[in-house]
């Protein structure tokens, strides 16, 4: 404490510090987990005060479910999943929950981060703790993943309510949305770290409509045809996860299903590793 | 002190710069939103999901494609989206962050003009809106006559109108800003999704389809859908216009009379 003491009296000429860019403090001895843990429980108790928004924003794919599921799913005359027929609501619940995960993933790592980045300095304020910049990641996406699993695991149960599961491996669909949001929450706050303003989330708008609308979520793949396009849809992370949902809630598992996992793994994996670097040339320089 | 009260004409007026202002400075911002991202839907919704789905006139109210069934009612719904967007965040704004109803009612203007001034702001962005959406559908072929479209986006401004001064009201008695995320997931979202624009509401079953009957997006949809389709019955037309006329009114007396309260004049 003494060293901290003298290093704050910047008249002093003193060589206090070495490092001078606010690292010099120790780590506690909880490490990585007790620090993404306090973030966590920071969001926690902001959260609190906002419960309403909190709980409503578990009835929005819910709504789609039935307006679209059924709704509409009375005019559509059915699809064929490999070969098999199937309810519209049946194909378009995992759609719809993958898209949920997926929503709730850009709106906490895209707005929220933002805000806390350029008008709340959030930021700046835990780095002056013993916080590293790799907690601020970790914490902050371990706090989506909490908030979007609470609402994929109810979503899950009102899918088994109306019978829409046909499958015992739909268990794995609860973690499979949370990779969803794993992977989309990393690469979207990396992402934000570039945003200048908020004229920029038009950009987001820009990506997130096109990935929500015309990632299979609606109807099957075969309406691109078998041209470029298919392949181009094919290759987008949400249809990946999309289709990933859907071989869990049917029970129709394939070697694709392993490339989804894959795939999402290393798209979450590169993007915590931007997002540290960015976080740390942001706010550490 | 005492100043002499402007009629509601002139108050609108002297606003007339100011919201020019801030149209020019914001139109830009708006333009994904209220643009791009409908058409989106018309070729998600309308084109690909519409491929999947046989039409029949007879259940789809009329009309003979998904697409022109789909069409009429994402429109009317997009102009209550523009319509909640310019009176939730932007009426808190002015009470409260940026305070400019407060400047205002330094000047001569009176709260009255303040709500009109805002209104006529948010129903002239609605009508854009509207308007360029309509001609964009237009090479679609989903309109079955050339003036049933004019009908139709009257229809659709109509609607705006009318939840802009019922949110409105809603809005000034508003005191955090937490009310608005609420108000878009348990109102303006399934209303978009129930309110029959997507489906036929007598999917819903009796019960649920009078429900949707008695919101304002339904009235909304069914002016733009048989005008766009030329399969008007007339009585419903004046069901809707009077519903959609008392809406407006009592909106728009209940914003009135709460910015007056918050503001304590």
């Amino acid at each position: 404490m003494a060293t901290y003491d003298a290093s704050t009296d910047g008249t002093s000429g003193g060589t206090g510090r070495t490092g001078g860019t606010g690292r010099a403090a120790p780590r506690p001895s909880g490490g990585a987990a007790q620090a993404a843990g306090i973030i966590v429980l920071r969001n926690y108790l902001t959260y609190r005060s906002a419960w309403k928004l909190f709980l409503t924003g578990f009835l929005e794919p819910v709504f789609y479910l039935f307006s679209i599921g059924i709704g509409v799913g009375a005019l559509v005359e059915g699809f064929e999943l490999n070969g098999e027929p199937i309810s519209y609501a049946a194909f378009v619940a995992p759609g719809m929950l993958a898209a949920s995960a997926f929503n709730g993933a850009l709106m906490d790592s895209t707005y929220n981060v933002f805000f806390k980045l350029k008008y709340d300095r959030l930021y700046d304020q835990m780095l002056a703790t013993p916080l590293t910049p790799a907690d601020v990641a970790r914490g902050e996406i371990a706090w989506g993943l909490i908030r979007g699993s609470t609402y994929s695991a109810a979503f899950l149960l009102v899918m088994t309510a109306m019978g829409l599961v046909e499958s015992w491996w739909a268990v794995l669909a609860l973690p499979a949305a949370i990779l969803i949001a794993f992977a989309f929450s990393a690469v979207c706050m990396a992402l934000t770290t570039w945003m200048k303003s908020f004229q920029d989330f038009d950009k987001i708008t820009l990506a997130q409509l096109p990935l929500f609308l015309f990632s299979a979520t609606f109807f099957p793949v075969s309406s691109y045809g078998d041209g470029v396009l298919r392949w181009v849809v094919e290759a987008t992370p949400l249809y990946r996860g999309v289709v990933l949902c859907r071989e869990l809630t049917t029970g129709q598992l394939s070697w694709a299903s392993g490339v989804s996992v894959l795939y999402l793994v290393a798209m979450g994996l590169v993007g915590l590793v931007v997002v540290r670097r960015r976080l740390a040339t942001l706010l550490l320089t | 002190m005492t100043t002499r009260q402007l009629s509601a004409r002139e108050g609108l007026l002297r606003q007339l710069d100011y919201w020019w202002t801030v149209f020019r400075r914001t139109w830009r911002g708006g333009f994904i939103a209220s643009f791009v991202a409908p058409l989106f839907y018309v070729v998600a919704m309308g084109v690909l999901l519409g491929g999947f789905i046989q039409a029949d006139p007879d259940r789809l109210e009329g009309a003979t494609s998904y697409l022109a069934f789909v069409v009429p009612g994402l429109v009317a719904a997009h102009a209550m989206q523009v319509a909640v967007d310019e009176t939730t965040y932007p009426v808190m704004g002015g009470i409260k962050w940026g305070k400019t109803y407060w400047a205002q009612l330094a000047t001569p203007l009176q709260v009255r003009d303040i709500v009109n001034a805002h209104l006529a702001f948010a129903i002239t962005r609605v009508a854009l809106a509207c308007a360029v959406f309509m001609l964009v559908l237009a090479p679609f072929g989903v309109f079955a006559s050339w003036w049933g479209p004019f009908a139709a986006w009257g229809g659709q401004v109509l609607v705006g109108a009318a939840f802009a001064c019922a949110v409105m009201a809603f809005s000034v008695r508003l005191r955090s800003d937490q009310g608005f995320g609420v108000l878009y997931r348990i109102g303006v979202v399934p209303l978009t999704l129930f309110s029959g624009a997507f489906f036929p509401i007598a999917n819903l079953g009796v019960v649920l389809e009078w429900v949707a009957r008695a919101t304002p997006l339904w009235h909304g949809v069914s002016l733009s859908r048989m005008f766009s389709l030329d399969h008007v019955d007339w009585l419903l037309v004046v069901v809707h216009l009077l519903y959609l006329g008392t809406v407006c009114v009592v909106g728009w007396r209940l914003a009135v009379r709460g910015l007056e309260q918050r503001l304590e004049v």
